[in-house]
């Protein structure tokens, strides 16, 4: 499991880079996969709240 | 760094003194301005080899502001004491390094920020810029380009961060009071690992203008100081609205100095339970129960969901903070610390919609949160897990379980900040090391929590610590 995980992030970490344009150091990728699992499993967390469609998210633009 | 010139040393000990006496003195004529800004200059020039706490020091300028303060007939509420700025704040004539090596090629800041020039109007003497974690994205003071700030209570630690040099500044005796940024901690962090007073304001009081941001959507500035007055009287001379930031409110100065002393009859006073005493090592654990048993605060309030603000903070944080500096990740990678870079560069990759929920949970928070301050004032927390760890150490234990130092420091404080509440860090003087708790009250009732600073000062319970030097 961590290891098709592992992979999975690898991946993704290559299409991100490329996408945005940053250059990665393949020495630099354990470090940044390890951000970046916290991150999504962080994020996985804060999605498991239910919150109604109509939420209004915190920043609101006044004119 | 600064030359060693005339020899002119105040009649009063001014290495401990707060803020209020310094100024109490030049307004009587006891002390000169210049005479007080001579004797921190000297201090800096002698401490300042260990501690590491100032990147820049303005002699010169500090000189020439104090001779303008010792010729003004009306001298204002901060007359004659010296103070320094994290070096994210503009200061006139630097490059606003922001604890980086890239911005050190920016050009000079034709102006100061709005803060430092109030702060300036009520008499205070600017001394320099201060160490802190590169880009503000750092707990623990540690700094690759510009070297680990040190704790003057014990100089193999953290000083905390990333507002590490204020903290290493004013607990080290260097000045009495300065100014720091908190994202998610970075005031309160430093002020707990140091022994200090620090004012995290609400979200939108004090204004950013002028200053090298992180995460709009958190980012504050604020004082620290060895005393609760002396965090009041800087508080109230930086209030007011500046267009030119445009969080900052329209809200007239709500003066917090002459509230001070209406002690704490009347105020209702809760302790953070469930997440927030979870966690904690021993000395936080004193800290709080002698804080919280000074206060009467015998009842115990949950916050709900903290543990999934800290979570939502950590994601806005990385997203937004990556967002800043793509166009330096694309181009200049190699020039930051590692460690920045690469949880830059991970915060980059995170998607909009993850990003956006967390945004939308924030708000809900916030409610929920605003409903406990209908039926209590204040809300006390611990500041940080344990005291300043080992700088350096990667690893604590907590309950049996090996943690990340770094990522674990801010857990107390991250939840706070999320939603802007206004907060100040009371350092508990244990020994060998302090550590703080956090006073938390409702948006824009920072007098709240001043008063209840003031209160456990004045019971003896808390206190800045003098290092032994």
């Amino acid at each position: 499991m961590a290891d098709k995980n592992s992979d999975h992030l690898d991946a993704y970490i290559d299409s991100a880079a490329a996408a945005l344009g940053i250059p990665v150091d393949p020495a630099w990728k354990p470090t940044i996969r390890a951000n970046l699992d916290v991150t999504f499993r962080f994020a996985a967390f804060v999605a498991e709240k239910e919150l109604p469609d109509d939420a209004e998210p915190a920043p609101v633009f006044k004119a | 760094m600064l030359s060693p010139r005339r020899s002119s040393r105040p009649d009063m000990d001014t290495e401990w003194a707060s803020a209020i006496e310094i100024a109490t003195a030049v307004k009587e004529g006891r002390v000169s301005a210049l005479s007080v800004t001579e004797a921190a200059l000297a201090r800096i020039m002698e401490r300042d080899p260990v501690l590491n706490a100032f990147t820049d020091v303005v002699a010169e300028r500090a000189r020439k502001r104090a001779a303008e303060v010792d010729a003004d007939k009306q001298k204002g509420p901060l007359a004659g004491v010296p103070f320094a700025v994290k070096n994210l704040f503009d200061v006139a004539g630097l490059p606003t390094r922001a604890g980086s090596k890239i911005n050190r090629e920016l050009a000079p800041s034709a102006h100061d920020s709005p803060l430092i020039e109030r702060l300036e109007a009520a008499g205070a003497v600017l001394v320099g810029a201060l160490n802190m974690g590169e880009y503000a994205y750092d707990f623990t003071g540690e700094n690759v380009h510009d070297g680990n700030a040190h704790n003057p209570h014990d100089t193999s630690r953290m000083t905390g961060g990333s507002s590490s040099g204020s903290g290493g500044a004013v607990a080290g005796g260097l000045v009495p009071l300065s100014l720091g940024s908190d994202t998610n901690g970075s005031i309160r962090v430093p002020s707990s690992f140091c022994g200090l007073f620090g004012l995290k304001p609400t979200y939108g009081r004090l204004s950013r203008a002028r200053s090298f941001p992180f995460v709009s959507s958190f980012d504050h500035l604020g004082p620290l100081a060895r005393s609760t007055q002396d965090l009041a009287l800087a508080y109230d001379a930086m209030q007011g609205l500046d267009a030119e930031d445009p969080v900052c409110v329209d809200r007239p100065a709500e003066l917090t100095t002459p509230a001070l002393q209406r002690g704490t009859q009347g105020l209702r006073i809760a302790v953070a339970g469930g997440y927030f005493k979870k966690g904690m090592f021993p000395e936080a654990c004193v800290a709080m129960d002698r804080v919280a048993a000074a206060l009467g605060a015998n009842r115990d309030i949950e916050i709900p969901e903290a543990q999934r603000a800290r979570a939502a903070a950590y994601v806005i944080t990385t997203s937004e903070g990556a967002s800043l500096h793509l166009d330096r990740l694309r181009t200049r990678a190699m020039d930051f610390d590692p460690a920045t870079r690469d949880r830059l560069i991970a915060g980059a990759m995170v998607p909009a919609a993850l990003v956006n929920r967390a945004q939308k949970f924030r708000r809900w928070y916030r409610g929920e949160v605003l409903k406990l301050f209908e039926n209590i004032d204040a809300i006390l927390a611990p500041a940080t897990p344990c005291t300043a760890p080992a700088i350096g150490q990667q690893i604590f234990v907590v309950d049996g379980v090996e943690l990340l130092v770094r990522p674990n420091i801010g857990i107390y404080t991250q939840p706070i900040s999320f939603i802007g509440l206004p907060v100040v860090a009371v350092p508990v003087p244990l020994s060998p090391m302090p550590i703080a708790v956090q006073v938390i009250a409702a948006p824009w009732r920072e007098d709240i929590a001043l008063r209840i600073a003031y209160a456990l000062e004045q019971a003896g319970v808390c206190a800045a610590p003098r290092p032994k030097f």
